[in-house]
């Protein structure tokens, strides 16, 4: 079914600059104004949006897993219990569909944003490259999965030893973030849809995404060098 | 008043049931006052523990009227057992620093006055914001729900050191399910902080008005913020390290069990783990902790001393400087409380510079309140007297923290009452201060009527007298040796300081007492004070600009403009008025702003 969104109506910004008050707080205020083009995609007034709040959400992500990181070195170095295991194979398959998910997802971002801008007549195509993301990033959980059910196999359980205990701590806490950017792209593909998306929550999305992908190889590796 | 007209930009309606007003309201200012509401019913349940253990340390075999009821086997005929005295230390520990000393002076106050005086509606993100709460309070219930397990909360104290914390039921009563439960409260309330961190930061950065720069934010504004920055990393630590403890209890991993661990005969079936790694990532997430707990106090005692000395700090930017050095330093001071763990004794003196170093802020912010006082005449309220009060505890406080500082003394002075004494009053009792000076300073605005002023002047001579009867006398009972945890010390060398062990008993009865005139005045003048003028400390910031209580939308859909900073007073204004508001265009007659 063909996605095409009303007609554009008029936005009305409340300009910042002919207020009267030529100081410069308005962090709230430059979001109002998008990047290139009008909203096409907001058929209703809505407040600035924070475009901090996902580079915050980022920071705080990247400390608990420092934290894990680090209990990991500490672990490692504590006693001599360390022993070697080899990753699933199938981690490898599951990276690449991961990052395959990133290049799809900034696919979709940009016809996105061309649309927005007026280069673009249906966000058609974009969807299909929204759906296609969600898609390879179930395919990645999958894998996730898959890759458990390979170490248990192997009789390699939580508490089998400090490195299988790291291995699924580490992938089940990515796999719960990916499953929230999951759920993240599944609003944006419902409010594209809607005609309702706002860039600045699909920017967020495509931001979050995307560090998941970067956590994950940075995981990939320290489990690679470590386990 | 001039302010620009616009449409109004409404993050939400207005709400139009109880339950959206009330109760799961995304109105930034309901959930503040449901934070504070959360910190009050927290610092009863936390002092009223503190009672009880009080009661026993005066009088060990007393027997306490009602506590077998509370608990059979930790009270057996109403005499504390040492371990249910252990388990309501715990108890009483983790509620006082997770429910009320990051709750009420950060969360409420935070998410009351924030918005407001950054001149935004709302939070970006007003769900998040709700949802914080919730998670925050359901993370208070989990945590009570420990009392209810057959072998009752966890005694292994608010630091829950590996490894007594994680290997279940064999350390102790309380350590199997009662731990578990410990781990999961906290790991709840560290997704309540985080969501309300992502929001104070991103309200800071994004939702400011028009005018509002970053220098012109109030000191309480730029407070919240740093706590927020702080909360953000800190909580962030303390969860993977919950999830972790979790494990160890329920999956049979160990993390923090060592190998050959034998605990009442028994051996523990785990091996490898580092108990010195829970230490590592409780202490990275507990110091900053102590500051999430004074920072927002500093920036609340600060913006009531420059409203009721009627003139400007002697520096504001050192007071942030000092601030965001606090937050920076607290996360490279943390081995100082591992200086007995067993680490490397290098590393001992690694932590030891920057934990001396950290004074060196803390000291130019009180040289700043002082040299600010000196002179000034001071509106001497219940707000302004509880700032004073504060600067006088952070500062008993903080000077027996150069002791503790040093490894050599800390040696001698580890775990025992001289360093109770020292947090007690630098963090908790100070943090206290800092929310009594708030709640006497912004009750007006939060609830429309004036509190009695006669009865917090009483209220607040009552505690500072009876706060230094209680902690005052710790710091000699460490220096007496008398170490901390212990139940009892009825059989030992520690029995000459039973007398003054009952003295500090009675004047934490005494004191807790105080604190009904408080509760009195509190829902008193709730019901029944004089009605609240808009601005009736004459401030300048922009809460002062709004009715009290202020609308459900803030600013009535108009967006404020900030033409100053927020410490304008003692300026001359073509009104007569020693003030100017931050969002009146006028200027001060005779001499530039000092903004």
């Amino acid at each position: 079914m063909a996605t095409t969104l009303p007609p554009p109506k008029p936005e009305v910004f409340r300009d910042p600059e002919k207020s009267g008050n030529g100081s410069t707080g308005n962090g709230g205020w430059r979001n109002l104004v998008p990047a290139e083009g009008s909203l096409r995609g907001v058929e209703e007034y809505s407040p600035p949006p924070s475009s901090s709040a996902i580079w915050v959400g980022i920071a705080a992500i990247c400390m608990s897993f420092a934290a894990f990181t680090s209990a990991l070195i500490v672990r490692q170095g504590s006693s001599n219990d360390w022993r070697h295991i080899t990753l699933p194979p199938i981690l490898f398959l599951s990276t690449a569909v991961l990052l395959a998910s990133s290049a799809s997802l900034e696919v979709a971002r940009r016809r996105v944003a061309a649309y927005m801008g007026g280069l673009g007549r249906s966000v058609e195509s974009a969807r299909l490259w929204l759906l296609l993301t969600f898609g390879l990033g179930l395919l990645f959980v999958a894998g996730q999965y898959m890759a458990w059910l390979q170490l248990r196999s192997q009789g390699l359980y939580l508490a089998t030893n400090p490195n299988s205990s790291f291995f699924y701590v580490f992938t089940a806490i990515h796999a719960l973030h990916v499953l929230g950017g999951l759920a993240g792209l599944g609003r944006v593909i419902r409010k594209l849809g809607q005609g309702t998306l706002r860039r600045s929550t699909l920017n967020a999305t495509s931001y979050y995404w995307h560090f998941m992908g970067v956590l994950w190889v940075y995981l990939f590796v320290l489990l690679w060098m470590r386990i | 008043m001039h302010e620009v007209s616009a449409a109004p930009a409404a993050h939400h309606g207005p709400p139009t049931t109880f339950i959206r007003k009330h109760v799961f309201s995304t109105d930034h200012k309901v959930i503040g006052i449901q934070y504070y509401h959360l910190a009050l019913v927290a610092v009863v349940v936390g002092m009223v523990l503190s009672w009880l253990m009080r009661i026993h340390l005066g009088w060990t075999n007393a027997a306490i009227p009602g506590l077998q009821t509370l608990s059979p086997n930790g009270a057996p005929g109403g005499v504390m057992t040492p371990e249910y005295y252990l388990q309501l230390m715990t108890m009483h520990a983790t509620i006082m620093v997770f429910f009320v000393l990051t709750t009420a002076p950060f969360a409420a106050f935070g998410n009351y006055f924030l918005p407001i005086q950054t001149g935004a509606e709302d939070m970006p993100f007003p769900h998040f914001n709700m949802m914080s709460f919730w998670v925050t309070l359901t993370a208070f219930l989990v945590l009570i729900t420990a009392f209810f397990v057959s072998d009752g909360p966890p005694l292994a104290g608010w630091t829950s050191y590996a490894p007594l914390s994680a290997i279940g039921k064999a350390a102790g009563p309380g350590q199997g399910a009662g731990q578990v439960i410990w781990a999961t409260a906290l790991g709840i309330f560290c997704v309540g902080q985080l969501l309300g961190a992502l929001n104070f930061i991103s309200t800071v950065l994004d939702m400011r008005c028009k005018g509002m720069t970053l220098s012109r934010l109030p000191v309480s504004a730029w407070a919240w913020f740093i706590t927020s920055c702080m909360g953000l990393t800190a909580f962030a630590v303390l969860m993977p390290a919950c999830i972790l403890l979790i494990l160890d209890h329920v999956a049979g991993t160990s993390f923090f069990i060592p190998s050959g661990l034998v605990i009442n005969d028994q051996l523990i079936p785990h091996s490898g783990g580092s108990t010195l790694l829970w230490q590592h990532l409780f202490w990275f997430f507990g110091h900053p902790e102590v500051y999430i707990a004074i920072v927002p106090g500093m920036g609340i005692v600060t913006h009531v001393l420059i409203t009721n000395m009627r003139r400007p700090m002697v520096s504001m930017k050192a007071i942030l400087y000092s601030m965001w050095a606090l937050a920076f330093l607290s996360y490279m001071v943390y081995g100082h409380h591992m200086f007995v763990s067993g680490m490397n004794p290098f590393s001992s003196l690694a932590f030891s510079f920057p934990t001396l170093m950290i004074t060196i802020p803390s000291t130019v912010v009180v040289l700043i309140w002082i040299g600010s006082l000196y002179g000034s005449k001071l509106r001497i309220n219940t707000a302004s007297l509880f700032a004073l009060g504060f600067i006088s505890m952070f500062v008993s406080g903080g000077v027996s923290g150069f002791f503790l500082a040093q490894p050599s003394i800390d040696i001698m002075l580890h775990a025992t009452y001289f360093v109770v004494g020292h947090f007690h009053m630098v963090m908790g009792v100070a943090a206290m201060f800092g929310i009594f000076s708030g709640t006497y300073f912004w009750f007006p605005k939060m609830y429309g009527r004036m509190m009695n002023e006669t009865l917090g002047k009483i209220h607040f001579w009552l505690t500072f007298v009876g706060t230094y009867c209680i902690f005052m006398p710790f710091h000699y009972l460490g220096w007496a040796g008398n170490v901390r945890r212990y139940a009892a010390f009825t059989d030992d060398y520690l029995k000459p300081l039973i007398p003054l062990h009952q003295f500090i008993t009675v004047a934490a009865l005494f004191t807790g007492a105080v604190q009904l005139i408080f509760i009195y005045n509190f829902i008193h003048s709730r019901v029944a004070g004089p009605q609240a003028p808009a601005n009736p400390w004459e401030g300048t910031s922009l809460e002062w600009i709004m009715p009290s209580p202020p609308p459900w939308n803030n600013f009535g859909g108009k967006d404020p403009v900030v033409y100053h900073d927020a410490e304008q007073y003692g300026v001359k204004t073509a009104s007569g008025a020693d003030y100017i508001m931050q969002n009146s265009p006028e200027q001060a007659l005779g001499g530039a702003e000092g903004d």
